[in-house]
């Protein structure tokens, strides 16, 4: 059942990883590869820590009272986790790594089309995550993910401005890496493969790119003005100053409505690829989910106000907010249904990758199922700011968007590292993951109906049931975390040599050995079919 | 970690697990079913897509390596048809959605019209009559109630669970929120949007009664003078009398039954005098002038909480009313 390695592979002489040795040479690297591991380092850090502080919100909820924090300090870590995983995690993940390491080489392209852009990229989401970290050290930030005004520009007296700078910055970051994306896909594309040719992963990132665009610069714009506020008194947000506070969420839901669409849109992609692959079939309705991700993207930015249906903005605003909201659920529900439709009279195999691909699928219906009763008008009155809302996004972005980084590390793990990782321990946590996370996160659907608000360091005892089973469900969603971490960096060491392609996959990344060699391929590659050719009877797939 | 799985569903067998909480309001068995209905679309939608990728990965999974299947390249009729089933149960979900929120968003006329005002971390009620509240809020069964809502810091959120409704408090504006609760009983008042520190102590208990219980509650909690009379007394002491009840050669306009009223200004526009409007001419006198008028009036930011411009509001409604009680 499994794409047997081919026997006795072993890693090329000389390859990305030890071209060159030493500090310097990952410091300054401009190869897209070395970048891209950069990144993987620094947001698996990032990753950790928002764990731990989620791990301290699930203690604090195990009891009705708010007995373990200060209600301040729990405060804290609700923000803290929220930045850490929105900005530093999940808004990079798979774009800087599996998008950097991918893009030109999926392409047949030696590099970026920028590739000290690449670099600098890095260098700024560092710097930005600095001012971050320092934020948390002295003494943490309060005001939720969302910075709302006034409470953020004036009357919360913890370390917002090193946080909001730290957050203002990490956006140049996602900028360049949008804007290095869209030119490299528009100019660097190898011979013969023309748009309709390139691999759904390419797709997904063109559309993730024009976001990080166009919508980036608002936040960061927003942001400005919450600091200009808080430094200068100027009156922007606090109505004490004749500002409007309402105006905030508007400028900040225009981009971090569509950001959602930056964290889920890569992790589609990625699903388009392993589909495919451990199916053994073209995918189903290639133009259709090519075009949905188009779709998205552009939809995306017309439905920001259905994070405002209570927030008095008018009922008539509300009702076109609400119509847009839905049909943005249309190209979704359109991807579900090819990727679906992909496996029907495949050749289905059971590795991890695949396994995470089909926990994409579940998880990510659901998600976005869950989506509709906040587009509901009247519904969202009801379900606005509680649980229900938590629910909802968790299904979205750590049942969708992480479980598809997580199968794409895995998928390309050979790739990047030149080496197989156990596939039994694989198999083993991405079931321990599945299962953790729905314990986590699926009481908590009813503790938002029964009316359990959101960011409550106490709450009703009648809540306790729920919120018990969510701290279960959240310690071996740990385990099933940690799992992967042990043997991963075990296998750069002790995994057995994965050859090119040992996935027998399509797709050119495939065609160069693992790991790639600096500048990826020997010769330009020329590209005659279209994407997932697994036609019948060919095994010259194995390259 | 096993013994937390066990408590809870010890917990779940001993009391059971409601999914849905009370039903105390007009509004909460309709939505209720709207929420049934999303919910049996969801539940379809998973179960379909879960056992199709379950059915598809076991029936077609590989049974040789070099297995190549036949490719299928997609179907329009497929796309069409899965495109065009979700839209259409999208529109069913937007247009009843929508339809009962314009339910939720309009209250009657006949309203009684009570005043809240939030602040980090409390809800400051005022009844008609003169009762005030500190997070708690009385109301009779059957009757109407509107709630007009000010903060005097940051963001608040007016929830009640029971009732199913839900709507944001601001600073410098007001909201509204109305409700006609069908239930005696006790039930949660939430603040929903996170205000800091004691956000979560931020809450308080909604106590509905029978009326005849409700008329015992009224006489019996301490009242004093009610908001009109409380609000008259501020309009004499800031010496609002002055120019606003002058007759024809008065500095300000009269305000005599000119709540609703549609007045021009200065400018040119034309403004509908509502709470909010009287709200920013007491606090930003030059911001909208009634044309005829000088911006001579000096602004009051400071001298008047929250609450004493709602006992403003209050009587200048009074006498609305009274003038439009003498005209039939």
């Amino acid at each position: 059942m499994n794409a047997a390695p081919p026997a006795a592979n072993a890693l090329p002489k000389v390859h990305y990883l030890n071209v060159d040795y030493g500090i310097r040479s990952w410091l300054f690297t401009i190869d897209h590869k070395r970048i891209a591991l950069l990144y993987l380092g620094s947001i698996t850090l990032f990753f950790v820590l928002g764990g731990l502080f989620a791990t301290a919100i699930r203690l604090e909820l195990l009891t009705p009272a708010g007995d373990l924090f200060e209600s301040e300090t729990y405060n804290k870590m609700f923000t803290m986790h929220g930045v850490v995983m929105i900005f530093f995690f999940l808004i990079p993940s798979i774009p800087a790594t599996l998008g950097n390491f991918l893009v030109p080489m999926m392409i047949g392209a030696r590099d970026l089309a920028f590739p000290r852009i690449n670099l600098l990229s890095w260098y700024i989401y560092t710097l930005g995550g600095l001012f971050t970290l320092f934020a948390i050290l002295s003494g943490g930030v309060d005001t939720g993910w969302t910075f709302y005004t006034p409470y953020s520009s004036t009357y919360s007296n913890t370390n917002v401005m090193a946080t909001a700078v730290g957050v203002f910055i990490l956006g140049f970051s996602s900028i360049l890496t949008g804007f290095n994306f869209i030119i490299t896909i528009h100019k660097m594309r190898a011979p013969g493969l023309t748009w309709f040719r390139l691999p759904l992963f390419i797709w997904a990132h063109y559309a993730t790119s024009v976001i990080m665009i166009l919508g980036t610069p608002v936040v960061a714009i927003a942001i400005a003005l919450v600091g200009l506020e808080r430094l200068f008194h100027i009156g922007i947000f606090n109505p004490a100053l004749g500002g409007d506070p309402v105006l905030f969420q508007h400028l900040f839901w225009f981009y971090s409505h569509p950001a959602v669409y930056i964290m889920i849109l890569p992790s589609m992609g990625v699903i388009s690829e392993i589909v495919c692959c451990f199916s053994r079939k073209k995918i189903f309705g290639y133009s259709f989910v090519a075009f949905s991700s188009i779709a998205i993207a552009l939809l995306g930015f017309l439905v920001w106000g259905h994070h405002m249906f209570v927030s008095s903005q008018s009922m008539y605003a509300g009702m076109v907010f609400s119509i847009l909201s839905f049909l943005v659920a249309i190209p979704s529900a359109v991807k579900v249904f090819n990727w679906t439709a992909t496996m029907y009279k495949g050749s289905v195999m059971y590795n991890a990758p695949m396994l995470y691909a089909m926990g994409f699928i579940g998880l990510f219906t659901m998600g976005g199922l869950t989506g509709l009763f906040l587009s509901t008008l009247a519904t969202d009155v009801h379900l606005h700011d509680t649980y229900f809302v938590v629910a909802h996004f968790h299904y979205i972005m750590v049942g969708g968007a992480l479980m598809g980084y997580l199968g794409g590390i895995h998928f390309w793990w050979p790739k990047i590292s030149g080496r197989l990782y156990p596939e039994a321990w694989a198999r083993f946590s991405a079931l321990i993951i599945f299962v953790g996370f729905n314990l986590t996160f699926f009481p908590q659907f009813i503790l938002g109906y029964l009316g359990m608000p959101r960011r409550y360091h106490a709450y009703p005892e009648e809540f306790q049931v729920l919120n018990v089973m969510s701290t279960a469900g959240a310690s071996i969603l740990a385990v099933g975390y940690a799992i992967p971490l042990i043997y991963l960096f075990w296998s750069l060491r002790y995994g057995p040599a994965a050859g090119p392609n040992p996935w027998q996959a399509k797709g050119l990344e495939w065609q160069a050995s693992s790991p790639p060699p600096t500048h990826n391929f020997p010769e330009t590659p020329v590209v005659t079919e279209e994407a997932y050719e697994y036609y019948p009877g060919a095994e010259a797939d194995r390259v | 970690m096993a013994t937390l799985v066990h408590l809870a569903f010890l917990a779940v067998l001993q009391q059971g697990l409601p999914i849905v909480p009370e039903r105390a309001s007009s509004v909460a068995k309709q939505i209720d079913y709207l929420y049934y209905f999303l919910t049996g679309v969801t539940l379809f939608f998973s179960a379909l897509i879960f056992s199709l990728v379950f059915y598809f990965a076991v029936r077609y999974r590989q049974r040789h390596p070099d297995e190549r299947p036949q490719p299928i390249h997609g179907s329009l009729g497929l796309e069409l048809l899965w495109s065009a089933i979700p839209l259409g149960l999208t529109m069913v979900m937007f247009f009843w959605g929508a339809h009962l929120f314009y339910i939720v968003r309009t209250p009657p006329s006949d309203a009684t019209q009570l005043y809240v005002v939030g602040k980090q971390w409390m809800w400051k009620i005022q009844h008609p009559e003169g009762q005030r509240e500190i997070n708690a809020l009385h109301v009779p069964v059957g009757r109407p109630v509107k709630l007009t809502m000010t903060s005097e810091d940051v963001i608040h959120s007016f929830y009640i669970p029971a009732f199913r409704i839900k709507m944001d408090v601001l600073p410098g504006r007001y909201t509204e929120l109305w409700f006609t609760a069908t239930k005696a009983g006790t039930y949660h008042l939430f603040c929903a949007e996170y205000c800091g520190a004691k956000h979560s102590g931020m809450t308080g208990w909604v106590t509905v009664l029978e009326p005849a219980d409700y008329e015992a509650w009224l006489s019996g909690a301490p009242a004093g003078e009610s908001l009109e009379q409380a609000g008259a007394r501020l309009f004499r002491q800031h010496n609002c009398h002055t120019c606003h009840e002058a007759g024809p050669t008065s500095r300000g306009p009269s305000l005599q039954e000119i709540l609703g009223k549609q007045v021009r200004l200065a400018s040119g526009e034309t403004v509908v005098v509502d709470e909010g409007y009287l709200r920013e001419s007491i606090l930003q006198p030059n911001a909208k002038v009634v044309a005829g008028y000088e911006s001579v009036m000096p602004t009051y930011q400071g001298q008047i909480s929250e609450e004493g411009i709602l006992q403003l509001i209050a009587y200048l409604k009074s006498l609305t009313r009274a003038e439009r009680k003498a005209q039939p």
